[in-house]
């Protein structure tokens, strides 16, 4: 199928988007790679939208460090994230997931802004912002807010962006000494959607477990962050199927999404060195 | 329609190292220009959604999928498509080894395999086995058979590096 929308504009400045949103009457979608988009759009879920392209909005580029803080800009792509020295030194995390966001070719025009403001549940940068106690940065006709990434994802491809908001960029708590981040997920091939996966940062001896492809949206895994905080895998594991509310669909069922999370917990806490 | 959006955007971009100046519908998708427009079938539809790899271009240097890239995001931009690539000779022992190595069945498939396939080599080396198989994840259709794939491009990977390859070795020592 061909999108078919109702118009196309290019935003030179943030201001500007935020104006072109105002005047597209809630029509307004803000298109930054396209790749999770376009796709959208091409499949039919929506017609007649209004894209507001932020592609050219230098402000929105770039990662950067702000005291304990790392800024990274809403149209940094996955192909940077790999790469950037700064993200590798204080958000590995996200270095360590972009490499397993669908392929190259997507890889190369795909935004960390756009992937969490999509909020695919199947996503992996959601689940890292959760694990990492990331805060995601809006600015709309009010100003600009920064909202928890915990507190962010509301639902199946929901987010508490208001309709007049774009987001503009994620701060990330810098990587302290020792700090240790691990991502795993188990697709039926690579670059596909996960089935299941984990991202977990390890913080002074204190987990953080955001789970993805294991419910509606990423969740913090309450449960089994504390029986890991205790060295209790097996406990983490029978927590962790309590934490989760997976789905079934074509690609598996809950049941055997559930056991993979438990799989790949198991995994982590080895990379991680806990007590099995 | 208010007067900030448009319903046509004129374009002015490179195909193939040749200036192109046109007026397309917004939501043109950037394969769609290439094949309806310009006439350059060579670059093929599948999926539509970006899972399928067919449409593989080559963009400003880097491999894209041309069904999830509006043309209007690629104002001044440099396309490659398949037949461009194919002229200009940049990938003749990618195609060479695939029609040695038989690595096509239907050939649906291919432009977006040696558009992946160069990019891949271009940015590793000699890669491992494995990587090309993940790298070309990317880009699985319908027919299977994809040991012939990654014969091929392991075999211009060592070629290009000056490996193994019988020929290469006698040309080195030469």
């Amino acid at each position: 199928m061909k999108a078919s929308i109702g118009g196309y504009a290019q935003a030179e400045t943030v201001a500007h988007a935020i104006a072109l949103l105002g005047e597209a009457g809630g029509e307004g979608r803000i298109l930054a790679g396209g790749q999770s988009l376009v796709a959208a759009l091409n499949l039919g879920t929506s017609e007649g939208d209004m894209l507001i392209d932020i592609a050219g909005i230098a402000a929105l580029r770039g990662v950067k460090l702000d005291g304990d803080r790392l800024v990274i800009g809403a149209l940094t792509r996955h192909c940077d994230l790999v790469r950037d020295p700064l993200v590798g030194e204080h958000a590995p995390l996200f270095a360590k997931a972009a490499p397993l966001v669908a392929h190259d070719a997507i890889r190369n025009r795909g935004t960390i802004g756009g992937s969490l403001a999509y909020a695919d549940p199947a996503a992996e940068y959601p689940a890292c912002a959760i694990a990492l106690d990331a805060a995601i940065i809006l600015e709309g006709p009010d100003g600009t807010r920064e909202i928890p990434a915990r507190d962010f994802f509301t639902g199946l491809f929901e987010t508490a962006r208001a309709e007049g908001e774009i987001l503009t960029a994620i701060t990330v708590p810098k990587a302290q000494d020792g700090e240790r981040h691990v991502i795993r997920e188990g697709t039926r091939r690579a670059g596909d959607y996960a089935l299941a996966g984990l991202a977990v940062v390890m913080r002074d001896g204190r987990h953080r477990i955001g789970a993805f492809g294991l419910g509606d949206r990423p969740l913090l895994c309450q449960g089994a962050m504390a029986a890991l905080d205790q060295g209790d895998v097996d406990g983490a594991v029978t927590a962790l199927a309590q934490d989760v509310d997976p789905p079934s669909d074509a690609q598996a069922s809950a049941s055997y999404r559930r056991h993979l999370a438990g799989v790949l917990l198991r995994r982590i806490a080895a990379d991680l060195g806990v007590a099995p | 329609m208010t007067q900030s959006f448009r319903d046509r955007i004129d374009l002015e971009m490179t195909v193939n190292g040749e200036e192109v100046e046109l007026t397309v519908p917004a939501g043109r998708h950037l394969i769609d220009v290439l094949r309806l427009d310009l006439g350059l079938t060579g670059s093929h539809v599948g999926c539509e959604h970006g899972v399928c790899g067919a449409c593989t271009l080559i963009v400003d240097g880097s491999a894209v999928r041309g069904c999830l890239t509006l043309a209007a995001q690629l104002q001044g931009c440099e396309v490659w498509t398949i037949e461009g690539l194919t002229e200009g000779g940049v990938i003749g022992d990618l195609q060479k080894a695939f029609v040695e190595r038989n690595a096509l069945q239907c050939g649906y498939c291919t432009p977006g395999m040696l558009a992946s396939a160069k990019a891949l080599i271009e940015a590793d080396g000699v890669p491992s086995r494995e990587t090309i198989r993940e790298h070309m994840s990317g880009n699985y259709c319908r027919c299977t058979g994809y040991e012939a794939i990654v014969d091929a491009i392991e075999t211009v990977a060592r070629q290009r590096a000056g490996e193994t390859e019988p020929q290469a070795r006698s040309g080195a020592t030469s």
